[in-house]
């Protein structure tokens, strides 16, 4: 049981899960701050602005991390899922190391940005 | 139950799966010059294009996330299937409802 715990595919089973949670989470707090514009464009500012604190914006890079990686992950899923997978030595088992590097790429790229 | 349930989350995934992606790049595009309400509304209010793309992906979000955490809840928590049931259908309310007021106020509001 231990050996399938540390199995690479566990790893990304649980990257899966775990983001998703941590995203559903988030979901209700980002569309409550969203919402603040209904009350005029300085409610939705005066949020905006304290995203500019620097734990705020590791916080937001942690977030594009996050939807990243369930992003990948998901689409990994579906395919083992939702296609023919005939061997074990298929590529789709292998799909998980560049998952994760495509991740971190996006989160590079995001870096960069700020 | 679960057949609908199981294909509703895929179906979910794969229409979320290219909305995802363009909200990432859109993100990493937004943050390039700070992030400003100016800036954000300007783009969304009034556009029909980002009503139905984030209106899409809202009701998408809002099947696909509390189906999974129905799941998790099964799987790792002793929680009677009743409750879990009911937490899962509330998460799907206030997901979809909280969403939408977020995309009505991006989109359509222009006061």
């Amino acid at each position: 049981m231990n050996g399938l715990r540390t199995h690479r595919s566990y790893v990304a089973f649980l990257g899966h899960r775990l983001s998703g949670i941590a995203l559903a989470i988030f979901l209700p707090i980002h569309f409550i701050v969203l919402g603040l514009a209904l009350s005029g464009a300085e409610n939705l500012d005066r949020m905006l602005a304290f995203t500019d604190l620097a734990l705020v914006k590791f916080a937001e890079w942690g977030l594009v991390m996050l939807l990243s990686i369930h992003l990948f992950f998901g689409v990994r899923v579906l395919m083992l899922e939702l296609t023919k997978w005939p061997n074990r030595t298929d590529p789709r088992s292998d799909w998980i190391v560049p998952s994760v590097i495509a991740a971190l790429a996006i989160g590079v790229v995001f870096l960069l940005q700020l | 139950m679960h057949r609908h349930l199981f294909l509703a989350q895929r179906f979910s995934a794969l229409l979320l799966a290219p909305l995802v992606l363009a909200h990432i790049a859109l993100i990493i595009i937004a943050v390039r010059h700070g992030l400003t309400a100016e800036e954000i509304l300007s783009r969304t209010r009034g556009s029909v294009v980002w009503a139905v793309f984030y209106g899409g992906f809202v009701i998408a979000a809002a099947i696909h996330a509390p189906i999974g955490i129905r799941t998790i809840l099964n799987e790792w928590t002793p929680l009677n299937g009743n409750i879990i049931n009911a937490f899962a259908i509330a998460f799907a309310l206030v997901v979809l409802v909280l969403g939408l007021r977020a995309v009505i106020a991006v989109t359509v509001v222009t006061g």
